[in-house]
């Protein structure tokens, strides 16, 4: 066993020795800098979409030295974010706990309210992109279009499988727009995670989806599945033959937010601290080929702007919310 | 034994019973067009449960399983007092962790179990306790990025974090 | 032929200086985070992703496949030892290991999962190198009604572990799906059996709080008052006469090596599998082929064998479905794909064409990893035995604080450790009065992937149930699976009628 601590001591002193020497020269002088690592809390499990988009933060803020103290993901995926929104709120040590949020910011504490968390109170230091949500069928189907899709949809009735990512989640709300819209009676099937929901499709086991289009670019280049139309305001460059439902007639447009939140009770030194970090990291070319590669749109929001933003939103789930009857009014 | 059996099933068909009347709080039953509801699964696993201790506490009633034959004591005079002085020991470990921290907590706990129970030599006490909480603080903290509690212990850490990472 | 030439072109990316380098560093920190309670390869893959940012992305796979790998032997180690599985990939091996070391032959458990580690690695290795783009579709084709025949198979292979008292064996595989439902439900995306109100039971009580818990804390309770004090282990010896009588008894069970490999690897091709159900499966189905099935749970070499292959095979396995498709196969191989988008490779079927160098290097890579594992496995076996002699007054403190911190180390959550302590010394009460633990412990990691499985199928067909048995894959997997369920209940019906009638004859 003695042989076994001293080769772990060697190894524990040789990666402190490597990360103390980058924290020196990662070092500004007096601006708040943090004096331990820093909680980066994830609302999902690991592997999910937000888990890797934290760890992709994280490995940019390593290679870049960004910041002086190592930022550590952590994941607090119970109850649809409550875990983490509740975390987050009781933090003891609001300057070190950030956390990188969905839209389940907003619904989770509607659809919860026992848990007395207001998504207001929390510090805002950047929207890092929003990501889309297109319509998909499996390519066996033989649709080609949102035309197609509806007459097929309609025949089906609730034979229509629709795979999502649980119930009053985005891709519900998306269900219940389409079934509105169109007068259509499709089955919401949820499953647990975006990339469960994209294999249902590839796999024929579900008749469309609205994924991100990072869970279903695999089966999309693979050429097992084809989008149809997209929640978008424009056409997304990836995916330059799917119009909009805004051309096709249909006003919807939604999105879901990435972004990185202080607990509340954050210094306004530590936010300001925090912002610029994650300034740099959006304008790093790594987050900028992932954001194309992804199809992530929108551009950097901070400090009031962000705040302004969630305010509008907050309003818009809330509504939603109401006319899914999932809360009352 | 044979009154610990009892006991034990009387418990646990309490806890089933608790566990049955929480699933009630989702749908237990079997939506038509969907399947069974949210509370289906865990509420008839409960009901199981529940049905299993009442078979157990049968076997007891016709002294068929060995337990409820058995006229030893549950826990003898020596298993009493190794289950209060390990159980609470570590429990103690577990409470002192939000205190002194986890590196600590391990420290005092180990020094208690292998000086006080164990009657080792101070030298071979202080030759574990000593070590552990380094190497642990060295290979999680440090070498993996799994920051352990710290308690109030907190700014201990902070110039062993400006040195460390 | 083009085959073995891509082979070889990998064979040249595996062994260049840096990436051997990498991969015997990797196979090594493997076998101690999978020797380390509470923690697994999914924790060991996931805490050291960020550091292989450094290199090249084909020498970073390698590495972490590596560490995959090295964290199946090594959870091997603290089952067989300390009577911990090292992740839930190990439950099974504590089944026979564990006792084998009670009775003094650690060295022959550690040898046998060694090898046979390297068996069902090696074999799935060759397997994966020659199916790997036909195999990969298969997977596709599994749906809800599949993945939950799957699960009802495990479990059907799996009642042989019950123990005496029917009772109280139902008793623990319900309480462990139960408990495995609480905190969330996935289709009505409502808060579920939050019990006490509590916010830590928001999220599901996970495996390793209540393995750690059982096989940590309550095991070494158990363990003290059983030994009254006296050191319970210490007769184990290695010595080379030893080491070639006990490989001769482990090459007796090639059978249950080569069944335990082709399992693993093709439960470890299915998504939502993994190597769990894999090396429970391969476990039950040793013992129910066995001509003396009574001698397993006392230390049978089969017993340690078959999962052992079974979990390595598995781990294979599961990432095939990774690279080929882009589904991981095993929460592990979920991480490394989150690492593949970082690194900018798109998994999926068109990786076999772009990325040449990265996939065949990867696989070469495996064959590599798995010797190298092997090798440094067996080194390293007298150093576990001398870690065994330690007086139990050192031993039991530092497993209790290993305990603690894994706990801890795998959730992150101080709830889980109290949650942790609790079920451990509850588990110890129970387990003095002949509740077996093991089916709780197999309930809680299958209870999350069948139920789902379940409901969604059932939400599909429209409530009918008919779609577990009238589809071409669940229905021949669901009809074997009710058939092995029931076999113990008709034997154990039809013994006691035997003997009754026999009485009343007699």
């Amino acid at each position: 066993m003695k042989t076994i601590f001293r080769k772990l001591l060697g190894v524990g002193i040789a990666a402190g020795l490597v990360t103390g020497f980058t924290a020196v020269t990662g070092k500004t002088a007096l601006a708040w800098e943090p004096v331990k690592p820093i909680q980066f809390v994830v609302m999902a499990g690991k592997g999910g979409g937000a888990d890797k988009l934290a760890r992709l933060i994280q490995s940019i803020i390593e290679k870049h030295k960004l910041s002086s103290k190592p930022v550590t993901p952590i994941n607090k995926p119970g109850g649809s974010g409550a875990e983490a929104l509740v975390y987050m709120k009781n933090h003891k040590d609001a300057d070190h706990a950030i956390m990188v949020t969905l839209n389940s910011f907003y619904t989770t504490p509607m659809r919860q309210p026992r848990l007395g968390v207001d998504p207001l109170t929390f510090a805002p230091i950047a929207r890092m992109a929003e990501d889309t949500f297109l319509l998909w069928v499996n390519k066996d189907s033989g649709i080609k279009n949102v035309d197609e899709f509806v007459a097929a949809a309609k025949a089906a009735g609730n034979k229509w499988i629709m795979a999502g990512t649980g119930k009053a989640s985005e891709d519900n709300l998306l269900t219940d727009f389409l079934n509105a819209a169109y007068g259509l009676n499709m089955k919401y099937v949820p499953y647990k995670g975006g990339g469960k929901v994209a294999k249902q499709l590839a796999g024929n086991h579900a008749n469309s989806t609205v994924n991100n289009p990072s869970e279903q670019l695999g089966f999309y280049e693979a050429g097992k599945t084809v989008a149809l139309a997209a929640f978008t305001d424009e056409r997304l460059p990836l995916f330059k033959d799917a119009p909009t439902f805004k051309e096709l007639g249909k006003d919807f447009v939604y999105y879901m937010q990435r972004s990185v939140v202080g607990a509340p009770g954050m210094s306004a030194d530590a936010q300001a601290f925090y912002q610029g970090v994650f300034k740099k990291v959006y304008d790093t070319p790594e987050w900028q080929t992932y954001m194309k590669k992804k199809s992530l749109q929108g551009e950097l929001l901070q400090g009031d702007a962000l705040m302004a933003y969630w305010k509008r939103e907050n309003e818009v789930h809330r509504k939603m919310l109401i006319k899914m009857g999932a809360i009352k009014g | 034994m044979r009154r610990a059996e009892i006991i034990t099933a009387a418990l646990m068909a309490g806890l089933s019973l608790y566990l049955m009347f929480k699933s009630m709080e989702l749908p237990i039953g079997w939506i038509p067009g969907e399947g069974p509801g949210g509370g289906f699964w865990p509420f008839w696993l409960a009901a199981c449960m529940f049905g299993s201790t009442i078979w157990v506490a049968i076997n007891w009633f016709r002294r068929s399983s060995p337990p409820s034959q058995s006229e030893e004591p549950y826990l003898d005079s020596y298993a009493m007092k190794m289950f209060i002085l390990v159980g609470g020991g570590v429990t103690g470990m577990i409470g002192l962790v939000e205190i002194i921290g986890m590196h600590l907590a391990a420290a005092v706990f180990l020094i208690y179990y292998i000086r006080f129970l164990g009657g080792h030599s101070w030298k071979v006490t202080l030759g574990i306790a000593v070590p552990t909480p380094v190497v642990t603080f060295l290979f999680f903290d440090i070498a993996l990025r799994k920051f352990l509690p710290t308690g109030l212990m907190d700014p201990l850490y902070i110039p062993l974090y400006d040195i460390f990472l | 032929m083009e085959l073995l030439g891509l082979l070889s072109d990998g064979f040249l990316v595996a062994f260049e200086p840096l990436n051997l380098g990498l991969i015997v560093l990797g196979v090594v920190v493997g076998l101690f985070v999978g020797a380390m309670p509470g923690l697994g390869s999914v924790n060991g893959v996931a805490i050291l992703l960020p550091m292989t940012f450094l290199v090249p992305p084909a020498s970073a796979i390698m590495f972490l496949a590596a560490l995959y790998y090295g964290a199946m032997y090594g959870g091997a180690i603290s089952s067989i030892m300390l009577g911990i599985p090292g992740a839930s990939t190990a439950v099974a091996t504590t089944f026979d290991g564990r006792p084998l070391a009670m009775q003094g032959e650690a060295d022959k458990a550690l040898i046998a999962a060694a090898l046979a580690s390297f068996a069902g690695g090696t074999i799935s290795v060759i397997l994966f190198t020659l199916f790997a783009p036909p195999l990969a579709s298969v997977a596709l084709d599994f749906g809800d009604p599949e993945i939950f025949a799957l699960m009802i198979l495990a479990f059907a292979t799996f009642v042989g572990l019950s123990g005496d008292d029917i009772a109280k064996t139902i008793f623990s595989i319900c309480i462990g799906m139960v408990m495995s439902a609480i905190g969330f439900d996935i289709i009505s995306g409502e808060p579920r059996l939050v019990l006490f109100d509590l916010i830590g039971f928001q999220s599901k009580i996970n495996f390793l709080v209540l393995a750690i818990g059982i096989y940590g804390i309550g095991e070494m309770m158990w363990t003290i008052e059983v030994s009254r004090g006296e050191t319970m282990m210490s007769k184990a010896t290695i010595t080379w006469d030893r080491t070639m009588s006990n490989l001769k008894i482990i090459w007796g069970t090639w059978k249950a090596w080569l069944m335990g490999s082709g399992l693993g690897f093709f439960v470890g091709i299915l998504p939502a599998a993994g190597a769990t159900p894999g090396s429970l499966m391969a476990y039950g189905v040793a013992k129910m082929t066995a001509k003396d099935p009574s001698r397993f749970g006392k230390g049978a070499v089969e017993g340690v064998v078959a999962p052992e292959a079974a979990n390595n095979a598995a781990s294979t396995g599961s990432m095939l479905p990774m690279l080929t498709l882009g589904i991981p196969g095993s929460p592990t191989t979920a991480v490394l794909l989150g690492g593949m988008v970082i690194w900018g490779l798109q998994p999926g079927p068109r990786l076999f064409v772009t990325e040449t160098d990265f996939v065949w290097g990867l696989i070469a890579s495996l064959y590599a990893a798995n010797l190298f594992a092997v090798i440094i496995n067996i080194a390293f076996i007298p150093l576990f035995l001398w870690f065994l002699r330690t007086p139990f007054t050192i031993l039991a403190p530092l497993i209790f604080v290993l305990s603690m911190v894994g706990g801890y180390a795998s959730t992150e959550r101080m709830f889980d450790v109290w949650l942790m302590l609790i079920l451990g010394v509850g588990g110890y009460l129970m387990r003095k009065l002949d509740y077996p633990v093991a089916p709780a412990v197999l309930a809680i990691v299958l209870g999350p992937i069948a139920e789902p499985a379940l409901r969604q199928s059932l939400l599909i067909s429209g409530g009918d149930a008919m779609v577990f048995v009238n589809r071409p894959i669940a229905g021949p997997i669901t009809i074997i699976a009710l058939v092995l369920l029931f076999l113990p209940a008709i034997q154990f019906v039809w013994r006691k009628y035997v003997r009754s009638t026999k009485q009343a004859a007699g």
